[in-house]
């Protein structure tokens, strides 16, 4: 396990958080307020739930972490970076040329980075199978697939969650950020997804929704996920805040894809440091 | 060739006898040709007794993608997607991605329209080891647009890393499965199913991956041509053959990458006229992909022409119908060589 040391889930949603504004900084511009509003989500995935080898990152006894939105990869490589999956003096590299951190996430630039994502609605077809490949091998390790509300608008995902049930991957874990925005607005508007937790019920799955800005309650649902035994597929719906963290920007209207003023990086860092522990 | 109007009112009766059927299944092998059952699935579960790695996977159509043969010798290996192509093409990706060797089937036509993103992407950007198997290629159903797959090379070909194969009847099926599944890298291959006719052996034929093959010579005609068109194109040289007119056959499973040495060779002889014969719209598919060759390398062939099927979406109706009206019958292909002759 990676959960290595002392240090508390919010002091590594903390760093998540700051390695993604630093990425952010190189650029000028991202899906930062995804990966502010994902790092507590993602604090308590690889350092409470996941089993993994920093210094292995293909170790066969891993669990997998399926980033089906390649577009959030700034906030996986902040995670990868706070894991020690990766070094943290790439994170200057991000998105430069020749780098390992491009700006979508792709499986065959980045350790621990597990399929390319960034055309929507691949990774739960893709979960499936690996869930499948991992029961005939008798592995005992998890796939967790990390979706976005957005998301949920592609029909494969829905075909994935009606194969998941039919074969019980009782080894799979879908992980659902709801932060109601996508490219053309508000989620809810553009592909009107709710009710949730009734649609994933009815297609056979044990599902959790919970605050996922609050990391008590992440590691709660993910417990249960993770320890169920029933031979069905789970999945934790997270509500996050989109920018969680950063006040000014958490104020902005449109932050599907932020563009940031280079001054305004510092007052970023600045905020999340006056909001920790508040 | 443009289609009838739906308010064109059609004769009650013909004249002669009229071909009633328009199935979705029909079969290739001229009546009393020798042909055998469902040699995909025969082995693929033949090669699955010594390959732990294999695993099949079909979007409801095992029965219909000779798959199911593979199912019920092996079916703690076989995956029901259900009607989900994309799921299938990710879930192939994902057994790949676990070391397995997965064998995925549906229609060409789900495959390259409804599944295109998912093979890309999800395999094809990896080269993953996925090997997609698809029945009812170009015209094989007389079911119409909806399930002929007149295009799918052309959707195919731009596709990086990705292996296309078309094989021309059940000795080379027999032989390109085990082939394919040693070849590291996602694979396409068209798939004859049923009743398919056996053409090759009396030539001695050896399926090799990536290799075109020499299957008669002839000093007036080279016809460079894949899958079941080979068999037709072989029956038209005999016949052109009574005429006195000699036919060569270069026959090219391996659509990409392409035995450009074997293609140059032959079409670089000077004074034959070069027809490329495919089960496949004109565009984007062999005969395209041969031209682009051709004029690449600086080869002039006397002539080049095209036996494809035409830019359109084609008639519904009985296949021996339909193959004669877009000129894919052995008498059609051989009367098209000697009106260019």
């Amino acid at each position: 396990m990676a959960n290595r040391s002392n240090v508390s889930l919010a002091d590594r949603a903390y760093n998540i958080r700051r390695n993604a504004l630093r990425m952010g900084q190189v650029q000028g511009q991202g899906y930062i307020a995804q990966a502010l509003g994902i790092a507590d989500v993602l604090a308590v995935s690889y350092f409470h739930a996941l089993t993994y080898r920093p210094d292995d990152p293909e170790w066969e006894g891993r669990d997998r972490f399926l980033l089906s939105i390649g577009h959030y990869a700034i906030a996986l490589y902040a995670a990868l970076v706070e894991a020690g999956i990766l070094p943290e003096d790439e994170i200057d590299t991000y998105g430069t040329d020749d780098s390992r951190l491009p700006m979508s996430g792709m499986a065959a630039y980045t350790p621990g980075m597990e399929i390319t994502g960034g055309s929507l609605g691949h990774g739960l077809p893709i979960a499936i199978g690996m869930a499948l490949g991992l029961r005939r091998k008798a592995s005992g390790a998890f796939v967790y697939n990390l979706l976005s509300d957005g998301e949920l608008g592609e029909g494969s995902t829905w075909e994935a969650a009606m194969a998941a049930s039919r074969f019980g991957l009782s080894n799979l874990i879908a992980i659902v950020d709801v932060n109601d925005m996508q490219a053309d607005g508000p989620a809810t508007k553009v592909s009107g997804f709710e009710p949730l937790e009734d649609k994933w019920r009815a297609f056979g799955w044990q599902c959790w929704r919970v605050n996922g800005n609050d990391i008590d309650a992440l590691v709660a649902a993910f417990d249960a996920a993770r320890g169920s035994r029933a031979a069905q597929p789970r999945v934790v719906i997270c509500d996050t805040r989109m920018a969680k963290g950063v006040p000014f920007l958490e104020a902005r209207e449109r932050n599907h894809f932020l563009r940031v003023e280079p001054e305004e990086w510092e007052l970023a860092l600045q905020a999340l440091d006056a909001g920790r522990g508040a | 060739m443009t289609r009838l109007s739906k308010y064109t009112p059609r004769p009650k009766t013909g004249n002669g006898p009229r071909a009633t059927t328009s199935a979705m299944i029909a079969s290739l092998a001229p009546e009393g040709h020798p042909a055998r059952p469902a040699p995909f699935g025969h082995a693929l579960a033949e090669l699955a007794h010594s390959r732990a790695d294999i695993v099949g996977l079909t979007a409801d159509l095992g029965n219909y993608t000779d798959l199911h043969v593979f199912a019920v010798a092996h079916p703690d290996r076989f995956y029901q997607m259900g009607m989900a192509e994309q799921v299938l093409m990710g879930a192939a990706a994902g057994l790949a991605r676990e070391g397995f060797t997965p064998f995925a089937t549906t229609y060409a036509v789900f495959a390259s329209r409804r599944a295109y993103d998912f093979i890309c992407m999800a395999i094809a950007e990896e080269s993953l080891n996925v090997k997609i198997v698809c029945a009812l290629p170009g015209l094989t159903t007389g079911y119409g647009p909806s399930h002929q797959a007149t295009e799918d090379i052309a959707i195919f070909r731009g596709m990086p890393n990705l292996t296309i194969i078309d094989p021309c009847d059940a000795t080379e099926i027999e032989q390109a499965v085990p082939a394919i599944a040693d070849h590291p890298g996602p694979v396409y291959m068209r798939l004859l199913r049923g009743n398919v006719p056996v053409v090759l052996e009396e030539y001695g034929y050896r399926f090799e991956l990536g290799k075109a093959k020499l299957l008669r010579d002839g000093a007036d005609v080279l016809f460079v041509s894949s899958g079941f068109m080979t068999m037709r194109v072989l029956e038209a040289a005999k016949m052109l053959a009574a005429d006195g007119i000699g036919a060569a056959v270069l026959h090219v499973s391996t659509i990409k990458p392409l035995d450009e040495a074997a293609i140059l060779g032959e079409a670089g002889k000077p004074g034959r006229l070069v027809v490329v014969a495919e089960n496949h719209s004109i565009v984007g598919g062999l005969g395209e992909a041969i031209a682009g060759l051709l004029l690449r390398a600086g080869v002039r062939p006397a002539a080049f022409r095209q036996i494809a099927l035409p830019d359109e979406f084609l008639d519904a109706g009985a296949l021996p119908t339909l193959h004669e009206r877009y000129g894919l019958s052995s008498e059609a292909v051989a009367r098209s060589v000697k009106g260019w002759l």
